[in-house]
């Protein structure tokens, strides 16, 4: 029984440099894993620098919660840890030596588990990371009794990976993870695909699901969209929400006994040579990623674990691909003052700039795939345009109005308006169009950390 | 540009020079001339091609048909004052000029005085400029007459700028429309510069009556329109002969104003609201840039209409006898629908609230016009209460939003 969603809201922004569908397998000896990734979380090391590692051994485990394990991607040797302001871990760098050993854990046939030994398993073995939590949009908490998991077939972000191509082939590992998350809840593990596409048959024949379609614009392939068509969240309810990849990459990891991170990642963007699907391990250093296939033209180049409206800004020299990123962008950056006048300008044509609105002359090619850098094109203002968020944004939710109570620390509005239900992934959209160049995203997570801190 | 951009670099005021505080102004200067090499740093790595800037300069564009016609419109009720006027065509060029020598001076001021008092709180509370006043500096020339006296428009831009926006904390934090504020600052301030007879037609102020031409009230459509008189006694003359006087007189201000001639603006009235014409293509602009919201000057109009249609049906007076498609392209109602209402940040935010808002404002509009006859024109009253409601619509549209939350939680 499944139920398409229309979204009549949502946008998409075409780029250039979609990842052509070869795949290519670049050495990498670098990785590190890097608490950062997990929002709020406080970790622990258990290692020290010249510590041998296996795959999957543990390198840090989460302070409040210690049954929250995160473990190495590779087996070798850790050479750095990295800390910020405050003595904060940014990073734990390790070198890959040759022979690849892993902590084996035995074959897992998740059918004939019950909740508390998948639990176990995947607590034990840092495949739990892979697991969130809505609202907070945080690493699940193990005590949590899930109302429901969700998880989204495809990624509608602009030069996303394509899924199918993905999981082409990892049948087995998708069924497996998808019974083991159904062993985690009481309600349904929810499935949602792209509307009038053909699917894999990694997630047309698999079992065990709810399954759900869902048409329109980005962001139709945000879980959190998903999660408010289908079934929203209230105050007091958790949700868990797995990535499609990082579902196959559990079921492998239980049928193989052994913890799997490798995965298979996009390489895109307008300032990517020959961009194309990567085989690789989670933490990879971005140097031995690119290798030479950064555009040298005229200026700088952003380098983004993630996608274009997510992701993480990397050091294309020093940076490591995120724990949760199946793509790496690179688009040009836009650190060059334009005269009013050109292109670039406020009063130009503006026939380089990409506008929801038609104020740029750039509307008479809505279908171009466009070069675009990472330039604010304005200066920071209070808020003064209205209904622009409204056009974007796919929820029942008022999206201007919960910023603004993200802003000044209104829980109770904030309750009311929503926060429960999204993430600052869902506000990202929001974030590109807004006229006043607000960092919206950030202003939602400053949010969800308050509610995180007084009422869950 | 390079180096345009190099030597505007090199005059940047540094943090510990004596100029220091004067940043904001090279900043606006700054920006003005060049989009900074400005990156994102959080949250989405690209940007929507849009800013401030250039929203507000497509508003401007907006204005212009609605300027250019004013300055001819200007000039030529000036020679119709004079008895000189003759067709559309007539005189054209000096009519222009004649409109130009009126208008642009009014501009000069509103733009100087305003942009200098946001300079000075620019200063003071050492903020970046906001691009706000780029079209409120455009709006107060077009909604006062001709005629009015420059010091006055000083002080009513000073007043508004600091009273209406700087108080609430700038561009973006005002209650009520900063426009409209110098407007009714004006209107109640200095009413016989504002309002009656002396003041529509440019120069007929200080014209001896006997040299003004027969048949030249200098009085707005308005202005005749409320000076009906309210027939009372209808116990004396019954009430088949007062109607047939409200008929005469609303008929006899049909064939004189046809309105063909409303539409295309040549009535006298305020710089810019005369012209339906000139507001359509600014309309045309905004709607099609996606920058004015079509919601608010949909039901705005639409507001209107219907208490037209409504007061047309049971009419007392002659005013509420006027066909309600005329209503729409006399007096301030064509600009306060386009221009004045739509204003983002005194408006309504919501979506739905939007068509509240605009639906009331225009009912309130015709509202106040026909039953009130201090005020002939009631556009700018209602939009300034409707400014003020505006929270509210917005609270109660939030409140079913928050209701139908908590509806799901406790069925669910």
């Amino acid at each position: 029984m499944s139920r398409t969603i229309k979204l009549r809201k949502g946008l998409d922004i075409k780029l250039l440099g979609e990842a052509e569908k070869v795949k290519n397998t670049p050495q990498v000896t670098a990785f590190a894993i890097k608490p950062p990734d997990f929002h709020g979380l406080m970790p622990k090391l258990t290692v020290k620098v010249g510590d041998k590692v296996k795959t999957g051994s543990v390198i840090f485990f989460d302070k409040y919660q210690e049954e929250v394990k995160f473990v190495s991607p590779i087996a070798g040797e850790i050479t750095e840890i990295v800390r910020g302001a405050k003595r904060k871990i940014l990073e734990v760098r390790i070198k890959a030596d040759a022979e690849n050993t892993s902590e084996e854990f035995g074959i897992i046939n998740p059918d004939s588990m019950d909740e508390e030994g998948i639990k176990k398993v995947l607590l034990d073995n840092g495949l739990w990371p892979f697991i969130k939590m809505r609202p907070l949009d945080i690493v699940a908490r193990p005590n949590d009794k899930p109302r429901a998991i969700f998880v989204s077939g495809f990624d509608s972000s602009p030069l996303a990976p394509d899924y199918d191509y993905v999981l082409h082939g990892k049948t087995d590992a998708f069924q497996a993870g998808i019974t083991a998350l159904s062993k985690l809840t009481e309600g349904k593990v929810h499935l949602t695909t792209k509307a009038n596409a053909r699917h894999d048959v990694a997630l047309t024949g698999v079992k065990g699901v709810q399954s759900s379609t869902i048409a329109g614009k980005h962001p139709a392939g945000n879980v959190g969209t998903q999660i408010h068509h289908i079934d929203p969240i209230n105050k007091g309810e958790v949700v868990w929400t797995v990535n499609a990849v990082d579902v196959a990459a559990i079921g492998s990891s239980l049928l193989g006994g052994k913890y799997d991170s490798s995965r298979t990642i996009a390489l895109t963007g307008s300032e990517i040579k020959k961009t194309e699907y990567i085989k690789t391990n989670i933490g990879a250093s971005m140097a031995s990623l690119l290798g030479d296939n950064i555009k040298k033209g005229d200026g700088d180049v952003r380098v983004i674990s993630g996608n274009v409206l997510t992701g993480d800004k990397v050091n294309p020299a020093e940076g490591y691909l995120g724990f949760y990123h199946q793509q790496i962008t690179a688009i040009p950056e836009g650190n060059e003052a334009s005269f009013q006048l050109s292109g670039g300008g406020w009063l130009g044509s503006g026939t380089k700039k990409f506008s929801v609105n038609r104020s740029y002359f750039s509307w008479l090619t809505p279908n171009k795939k466009r070069k675009l850098n990472t330039n604010l094109n304005g200066e920071i203002r209070s808020f003064v345009v209205t209904g622009e968020m409204e056009r974007v944004f796919p929820f029942d939710i008022y999206p201007m109005q919960l910023i603004k109570s993200a802003m000044y620390n209104d829980i109770d509005l904030m309750e009311n308006l929503g926060i429960y239900e999204v993430a600052p992934e869902d506000f990202a959209l929001c974030e590109f169009v807004c006229t006043s160049k607000i960092d919206i995203q950030d202003k939602i997570r400053q949010g969800l950390d308050v509610i995180k801190e007084e009422c869950m | 540009m390079k180096s345009l951009e190099k030597f505007m670099r090199k005059l940047e005021p540094t943090h510990d020079s004596k100029w220091a505080k004067f940043h904001p102004v090279w900043d606006s200067l700054y920006t003005f001339a060049f989009t900074p090499g400005e990156t994102t740093q959080k949250g989405s790595h690209i940007r929507d091609g849009i800013d401030l800037k250039r929203t507000m300069f497509m508003v401007i564009v907006a204005l212009i048909p609605c300027l250019l016609f004013g300055m001819y419109n200007t000039g030529h009720w000036h020679y119709v004052a004079e008895g000189t006027a003759g067709g559309f065509m007539d005189h054209f060029g000096d009519k222009l000029i004649y409109g130009l020598i009126k208008v642009l001076p009014i501009v000069i001021v509103s733009y100087g005085v305003g942009l200098g008092v946001e300079f000075i709180f620019c200063i003071r509370n050492k903020h970046a400029i906001q691009e706000g006043f780029l079209v409120t500096g455009m709006l107060i020339p077009l909604i006062v007459p001709a005629d009015i006296p420059l010091w006055m428009l000083a002080f009513a831009t000073v007043f508004a700028v600091v009273l209406g926006k700087e108080v609430f904390g700038g561009t973006g934090m005002n209650i009520v429309n900063i426009a409209l504020t110098a407007r009714a600052f004006l209107f109640f301030g200095y009413p016989t510069e504002m309002s009656g007879d002396k003041v529509w037609m440019s120069g007929i102020g200080d014209m001896a009556k006997a040299d003004i031409p027969e048949g030249v009230t200098g009085a707005t459509q308005l202005g005749e329109l409320a000076s009906f008189s309210f027939p009372q006694e209808e116990w004396a003359y019954g009430a088949e002969a007062v109607a047939n006087i409200q008929e005469t007189a609303i008929s006899g201000f049909q064939s004189a104003w046809p309105i063909w001639e409303s539409f295309i603006g040549m009535i006298p009235g305020s710089i810019g609201e005369t012209s339906v014409a000139a507001i359509l293509i600014g309309a045309a602009v905004l709607l099609y840039t996606g920058i004015g919201s079509w919601k608010i000057m949909l039901s705005f109009v639409l507001g209107g209409l219907a208490i037209g249609a409504l007061t047309q049906a049971c009419a007392v007076n002659p005013y509420m006898l006027l066909d309600p498609i005329n209503h729409m392209v006399i007096g301030g109602f064509a600009f306060g629908a386009v221009f004045m209402i739509t204003d983002p940040v005194s408006g309504a935010q919501t979506s739905t609230g939007k068509y509240i808002y605009g639906f009331l404002g225009g009912a309130l509009s015709i509202t106040i016009r026909v039953f009130n006859g201090a005020y002939p024109e009631g556009v700018m009253m209602a939009i300034l209460f409707m400014n003020v409601m505006a929270p509210m619509i917005d609270h109660y549209v939030i409140q079913s939003n928050i209701k139908r939350r908590l509806k799901r939680l406790k069925t669910a």
